[in-house]
């Protein structure tokens, strides 16, 4: 695409780019809901009873309960939203990612969760192909007592 | 299911999915997931590129840890899982989830155990890592 740099020239991140490691969202904090367990439950094709009646929370749950809401002037043309924790990086073809999650403590209806984000990492790599930006974000989801409920880390990769 | 009778190598049950354009929809409506290569066919395929609309990564990744919550039941819990998304998967396609046990730690009560979904074809789609903790049944 025009106004993209060449793969080939991005031999190093910028200091802008490498400033926003560190940067931490503000906390998010949900209640959990019964429907909403529910309508988890069914959109991701589940079998067990427990949790198409609400009754604990499937493992990913937490991913539904803190997807960002943006309203539809912040929608881009594709329809995904800027993640505002991340900068403006130098290449931006969104190729696979990874998760890792820790379950530390069951969700169940009227959990009051707080989630926080943080841009942990950001680093180049020369692929094969071109150079590839990698960076990692750390989700913190917590109950209201301040016990750990999910760890996730994110590593998204761009070409 | 008792740790002793869980051994390396062993095979999970091997379970299919697949997700129709109707639950394409309520999974992203779920997520509040407006990515049009979900929805929008014309943008996904002409735009994007993709063969089809694109079923979405964590739903993938739901479906592995459903691999392993089926297999483990009452009997135990979820400590852990990692996984990544390789090669994109498509409304109505048919997948399939599989593992199989790599580690049994009796005195942690722990079992890891390696996850995929593959595609028709056989490619992975997305390859995972679990571990689970059994309860101690005495």
């Amino acid at each position: 695409m025009s106004g993209e740099p060449k793969q080939q020239q991005i031999q190093e991140l910028s200091q802008d780019v490498l400033s926003a490691i560190g940067r931490q969202s503000e906390p998010r904090t949900e209640i959990v809901t019964r429907r909403d367990i529910r309508k988890y439950a069914i959109a991701t094709g589940q079998t067990e009873r427990k949790y198409l009646d609400g009754d604990v929370a499937p493992s990913m749950f937490h991913l539904a309960l803190f997807w960002d809401i943006v309203e539809l002037t912040d929608l881009m043309p594709d329809g995904v939203s800027v993640d505002t924790l991340l900068p403006k990086f130098p290449l931006e073809k969104a190729m696979a990612g990874g998760l890792e999650l820790k379950y530390l403590k069951p969700i169940h209806p009227g959990d009051e969760l707080t989630a926080t984000r943080s841009l942990i990492d950001i680093y180049l790599k020369q692929g094969s192909k071109g150079p590839i930006i990698f960076y990692e974000v750390i989700m913190e989801v917590k109950d209201s007592f301040g016990n750990d409920v999910v760890w996730e880390k994110t590593t998204r990769l761009l070409r | 299911m008792n740790i002793s009778d869980i051994k390396k190598g062993l095979a999970l049950p091997v379970r299919e999915f697949s997700c129709d354009n109707r639950q394409l929809f309520l999974y992203n409506a779920v997520l509040f997931n407006a990515h049009r290569i979900h929805y929008d066919y014309p943008y996904a395929t002409k735009v994007e590129g993709y063969a089809d609309l694109v079923l979405a990564g964590p739903l993938i990744g739901d479906w592995l840890h459903q691999c392993v919550d089926a297999w483990v039941g009452e009997s135990g819990e979820l400590l852990s899982m990692e996984y990544s998304n390789r090669h994109a998967a498509y409304v109505d396609e048919v997948l399939t989830g599989i593992g199989s046990v790599v580690s049994v730690d009796t005195e942690q009560q722990t079992v890891e155990v390696d996850l995929r979904i593959e595609n028709a074809n056989g490619d992975v789609i997305a390859p995972g890592k679990a571990v689970v903790r059994l309860c101690d049944h005495g």
